[in-house]
């Protein structure tokens, strides 16, 4: 879909508001795949039945043009912001809130966020810092990338952080993922990606963790090592028995993702954001010239 | 494994049938309730307009559109994290006589002696599967604590509502102890392995 505008504000606006939706709506090709694939290794019987209604479900709300889960979520947004985009990143924030309201408003969607002290709701889907909205910034480039990711409950209050030793090494972070996971049993959905954020500083971890769950099933981290990890804790997570619905089953985990930063010579921290199975992202590309294309990634 | 059809509001007969693992289809009547309606009624003291007795109460906070006075049309609605809240399941059952409390997740075991005293159970629902749940409701016949939108009290009338599975019945099973009870073994295993 391309569409030429002036107003670049207006664009990011009306893209916040369309990625929004579509992000509710339409669970992505691989995370259709990876779905379809564990319902037909899953051999438990009622493990399977909860895979096939998952498929069918999301079958369902596409035939009806409904959000798939009930969970709005807060709207979190990744920014990829080119040094020549003509709008700066202030305005950019303003139309993404813009945005989130108007498609809580006009669809209309259910409005989530509340303060959290008085927990009385605060607006439609917008409060004070919602939504979330993370920034990087790209030289020599005039583009800008956003990214959607509404983001459940269920699945985000079972987040962990754990400050490891060093001397607890690769061993301690693994233990500590596994512990997670089936701590947290069929309350986040599972089966789901299993986001992991290794290194960097206590909230850095959790923000790669929270990267990491964005990442379409089947990739995995550039560096050999950190997929090395991946994989392997996708197995060990697999042989948990926590299964589909925390029902029993064998699977647990339909991905696991590690990213990585380098950390402080006595620092091993290592954040867990899990991810439901209703992993819903959606992204878009505006150019300078306000052309805008929808697309799953960045 | 059993299957059963059921309809509810319903007696404690019916549910002393039901054992942990079986599935079952509801048709009926139902009533949403999330954690704010729950803090009204037990941490602030007020009592609930809607009758409880018998009831199937979902752990549900609906997407809506709001029709006229007290009318409102169903979105979406799904269901949501049980565990959040556990500690009213004694008094719902003692208090109100309420016999299912159905959601996603699982309860934990303090979960147990209550059901099994009142005779209740725990339907557990799958998680994020609202688009299907949404074709489930015939209508939204009631609403009760508009204020708290979304979290008020909703009664719907269902059809066909499921699948659910007795997640923890009225004789002291829970599927989701047996479950953490095994996943804690083979954790240790896993664990040693490493």
């Amino acid at each position: 879909m391309n569409v030429v505008a002036t107003d670049l504000a207006r664009v990011v606006e009306d893209a916040a508001a369309y990625l929004y939706v579509w992000a509710l709506k339409d669970i992505p090709q691989d995370l259709r795949n990876a779905i379809s694939e564990a319902r037909d290794r899953e051999t438990s019987v009622p493990g399977r039945r909860v895979l096939e209604t998952i498929v069918r479900n999301v079958e369902v709300a596409e035939r009806e043009n409904n959000i798939v889960c009930q969970d709005t979520g807060i709207a979190v947004y990744t920014c990829r912001v080119g040094e020549q985009f003509p709008l700066h990143p202030v305005r950019i924030y303003a139309a993404l809130k813009a945005g989130t309201e108007r498609a809580t408003l006009e669809h209309p969607l259910r409005s989530n966020t509340v303060h959290t002290i008085t927990r009385e709701n605060t607006g439609p889907n917008t409060g004070h810092r919602l939504p979330i909205v993370h920034w990087d910034f790209v030289p020599d480039w005039d583009g800008l990338d956003v990214k959607c990711v509404p983001k459940g409950s269920g699945s985000e209050n079972m987040s962990f952080l754990k400050m490891c030793t060093p001397a607890d090494g690769v061993k301690g972070i693994k233990q500590f993922v596994l512990e997670s996971v089936v701590g947290a049993g069929g309350k986040p959905c599972p089966p789901g990606i299993i986001g992991v954020g290794i290194g960097g500083s206590a909230d850095y971890a959790m923000y790669l963790a929270k990267e990491a769950i964005a990442r379409p099933v089947g990739t995995q981290n550039a560096d050999p090592e950190v997929a090395k990890l991946e994989a392997e804790l996708f197995q060990l997570l697999n042989e948990t028995g926590i299964g589909p619905m925390g029902l029993g089953g064998d699977v647990t985990a339909l991905a696991v993702h590690v990213e990585h930063a380098d950390t402080h010579m006595t620092l091993n921290p290592v954040a867990v954001n899990y991810q439901c199975w209703a992993a819903r992202r959606a992204s878009v590309h505006v150019s300078a010239e306000g052309e805008i294309e929808y697309d799953r990634e960045f | 494994m059993a299957e059963h059809r059921l309809t509810f509001p319903t007696t404690e007969e019916e549910i002393r049938k039901l054992r942990a693992g079986d599935l079952v289809t509801i048709d009926g009547h139902i009533i949403g309730i999330r954690d704010r309606s729950h803090i009204r009624i037990f941490d602030h003291g007020h009592e609930p307009p809607l009758d409880f007795q018998g009831a199937f109460l979902l752990h549900t906070a609906p997407n809506v559109r709001k029709l006229g006075p007290g009318k409102y049309e169903p979105l979406c609605v799904g269901t949501t994290t049980s565990a959040r809240m556990v500690r009213f399941t004694e008094p719902l059952g003692e208090r109100y006589g309420v016999r299912a409390i159905c959601g996603k997740g699982g309860l934990p075991d303090e979960a147990i002696e209550p059901m099994r005293r009142h005779g209740m159970v725990y339907f557990a629902i799958v998680g994020g599967a609202a688009a299907l749940e949404t074709t489930q409701i015939e209508e939204i016949e009631e609403v009760a604590w508009e204020d708290l939108m979304p979290e008020c009290l909703w009664k719907f009338r269902v059809r066909d509502f499921g699948p659910l599975w007795v997640g923890i019945d009225s004789h002291g099973n829970s599927l989701f102890h047996d479950v953490q009870e095994q996943a804690q073994k083979k954790l240790e295993e896993l664990i040693a392995r490493l």
